[in-house]
């Protein structure tokens, strides 16, 4: 048998994915997620008085951190097998990969073990965020001009 | 010529430890971590305790030492097998570590088979284990990222097993061996370890069914090591296309350990899952006479992954004579 015969074998036997409810239960409850953070930008504002700009930073500050005290907590890895995309794309995942990263290492030292491992999967996000983030602003101004 | 007919090797006694996964599982198991940790720092601290555990068991049962073991071969998943080697400083007993992935229980028993049979050793353990979380953390995402899994995935047995080997007649002897070769059907999916090692499950039994002229119905039962679900239904689908060969006496050992509702996807993978099914579900059935273990390992390293290679795999297997 050749490799190709042997990979409609493998076809046949491979259980496929829902796509479908992943994406939908993705919108809606990512959707909520969002609306989740739009309350508490509205409520801060309102509370302390910010500028919207102020009042989106703190919002992003106190999802950072519930994502980062769940996962210590041993709670978050657990929400995504329910939640899955919608809370591992939005900031909340970001901070969730960077806490379990230094986790898993914090046994084998500060330098070697969190400070060398802990951007391990992070650290594309941060790479290529920048990297598009310099595209955009060139393109931003040969648009303006 | 793969394959050694053995004329006096028994498997006399096993001691085994699992995890909370496989304890809550469709099995029974007397010894069982409460958690991950089991009391220790790290979860790599605690799979060498489990060695060390069911090592120390082992001797006791039999009123042993470790200078009375001559020999003890074995190994792991994680990297230079460091639970056996790490665990094996504190005895002081001759050890060869060998590294087949998740078959290596069954080459650790077909190293020391042949040794027992040249009479220059009289005793002999084999002895392996796995760790969900060291080798989550090796082969994949951090522990706590708890990374979405796909259906076709499997997942990592918890536990340790020690066997002695000895030529002291028992009710199970190691009658013949077939050492597999590595087989690679292109598959570079991580995620569908079934798939690439049912090819190599496939060429293992029909070597040794060709070298002892024997037919597959010889054998009560084939037993294979951690195929899971996918990886079954794949190599019985193989068999019969490529060999017109109809499996039926099957068990694979991957799908007897989890329940349906543990979230544990196409079924339990490590080297410990075939020697846990074996020692405590087939050899205490007492059901079936000729037994054919085949153990599958899948041979990936991330970084080969990485750079886009497909997966080789082994199967490695040994026939056992129930009285």
């Amino acid at each position: 048998m050749n490799k190709k015969q042997y990979e409609k074998i493998v076809k046949k036997h491979t259980p496929k994915e829902d796509r479908f409810i992943n994406a939908l239960s993705a919108f809606i409850f990512g959707g909520l997620l969002g609306v989740l953070a739009e309350a508490i930008t509205k409520l801060l504002r309102v509370i302390f008085n910010l500028t919207v700009l102020d009042a989106t930073v703190w919002m992003m500050i106190v999802f950072i951190f519930t994502a980062c005290l769940l996962t210590a907590l041993g709670v978050f890895d657990k929400l995504t097998t329910f939640f899955k995309a919608a809370i591992i794309i939005p900031i909340t995942g970001f901070a969730h990969s960077v806490t379990s990263a230094a986790l898993d290492y914090k046994q084998d030292g500060l330098i070697q073990g969190v400070g060398s491992n802990c951007f391990k999967m992070a650290g594309s996000v941060i790479l290529y965020g920048v990297i598009s983030a310099f595209i955009l602003v060139i393109i931003g101004v040969i648009i303006n001009v | 010529m793969s394959s050694i007919l053995f004329k006096n090797v028994y498997i006399n006694d096993n001691a085994m430890i699992v995890g909370p996964y496989e304890k809550a599982g469709k099995l029974n198991f007397n010894n069982a971590l409460t958690d991950f940790y089991d009391n220790e720092k790290t979860f790599e601290d605690a799979e060498i305790k489990m060695q060390s555990t069911v090592l120390d068991k082992l001797l006791y049962n039999h009123n042993l030492r470790p200078d009375d073991i001559d020999v003890i071969v074995g190994g792991d998943l994680m990297n230079q097998i460091t639970a056996t080697s790490y665990n094996l400083k504190d005895y002081n007993i001759p050890f060869l570590g060998i590294y087949s992935a998740c078959a290596s229980f069954a080459e650790s028993v077909i190293v020391t088979a042949n040794l027992l049979d040249t009479r220059f050793f009289k005793k002999g353990v084999v002895i392996t284990s796995s760790h969900n979380l060291t080798s989550e953390k090796q082969f994949r995402f951090p522990v706590e990222y708890g990374a979405l899994k796909p259906k076709r995935s499997t997942f990592t047995a918890t536990g340790a097993v020690a066997a002695l080997l000895t030529n002291q007649e028992s009710n199970i002897k190691v009658e013949s061996a077939t050492i597999g070769k590595v087989i690679d059907y292109g598959i570079k999916d991580t995620f569908n370890m079934g798939a690439v090692m049912a090819p190599a499950a496939a060429r293992t039994i029909l070597d040794h069914l060709k070298d002892l002229k024997r037919d597959i119905n010889y054998y009560d039962l084939i037993l294979t090591g951690d195929l899971g679900e996918v990886g079954t239904n794949i190599l019985t689908d193989f068999l019969y296309q490529n060999n017109k060969i109809k499996l039926k006496n099957h068990l694979d050992a991957g799908m007897q350990i989890y329940t349906e509702d543990q979230e544990t996807f196409a079924g339990a993978s490590g080297p410990v899952a075939l020697p846990l099914v074996l020692f405590n579900k087939i050899l205490n059935q007492k059901k079936y006479k000729k037994i054919l273990v085949v153990a599958t390992g899948s041979l990936h390293s991330p970084v080969m992954c990485n750079q886009k290679h497909t997966i080789p795999a082994i199967a490695h297997a040994i026939s056992l004579e129930v009285k």
